[in-house]
């Protein structure tokens, strides 16, 4: 347990992998590392952008629902 | 004000429609300011997301609902309690678009969308829980 609500449980092992599930409630987010990492990496690379990738973008989505032919 | 921009130059921008994140974004936790910027030359459905405390620091985002069928956005508790939400209709929901060199490798993070409290200018990157929304959706799929 973590403080009085929050339920951790040893749900696997195989080998060196553990499973482990976690009880919280409804107002305690919980995330594994991992995905907090990655969404991190993602926003590193999206602010890296060139405007002419930019201009190419456009182009190419522009007004996407009419050009529904690829 | 005047508003340095990544991709403008400098325009002009209301102070009082600017958008602050208590949280800042992953990555980059020391900017809470933002300007989402939406231009109006091209008619593309991607918007700017802006820093106003540094120029270079510009998010392209667009809307997830548009991009993928049967999208859903369920908040946390805490996440309504930090951008004060008592209305959805008043919440503004923009997925993060990531353009790199390769722009074939165009993608969208359909599981960490911006959420923006309209009326109260709050906004934070939430993760969502379900799983089979990936952070790399790519925007060209058949190719």
């Amino acid at each position: 347990m973590i403080g009085h609500d929050i339920e951790l449980t040893i749900l696997d092992v195989q080998g060196d992998q553990v499973r482990v599930g976690i009880k919280a409630p409804r107002n305690v987010a919980v995330h594994r590392k991992e995905i907090y990492e990655e969404i991190r990496k993602e926003n590193l690379s999206a602010v890296a952008v060139k405007d002419t990738n930019l201009q190419l973008l456009n182009e190419k989505f522009k007004k996407k629902d009419d050009s529904t032919t690829s | 004000m005047q508003l340095e921009t990544a991709h403008f130059g400098v325009i002009e921008f209301n102070e009082e429609d600017i958008l602050y994140f208590p949280e800042g974004i992953p990555g980059f936790e020391a900017n809470k300011k933002y300007a989402l910027i939406v231009d109006q030359e091209t008619s593309t459905n991607f918007f700017f997301l802006q820093s106003t405390e540094d120029s270079q620091l510009c998010f392209i985002v667009t809307d997830p609902f548009m991009l993928y069928a049967g999208y859903g956005v369920d908040v946390d508790d805490e996440d309504v309690e930090l951008l004060g939400i008592t209305d959805p209709k008043t919440v503004m929901t923009l997925a993060i678009v990531v353009i790199p060199e390769d722009i074939k490798e165009a993608r969208v993070n359909l599981k960490a969308p911006i959420l923006i409290n309209v009326e109260k200018k709050l906004g934070k990157q939430i993760i969502l829980k379900d799983d089979s929304l990936p952070i790399r959706y790519y925007l060209q799929q058949n190719s």
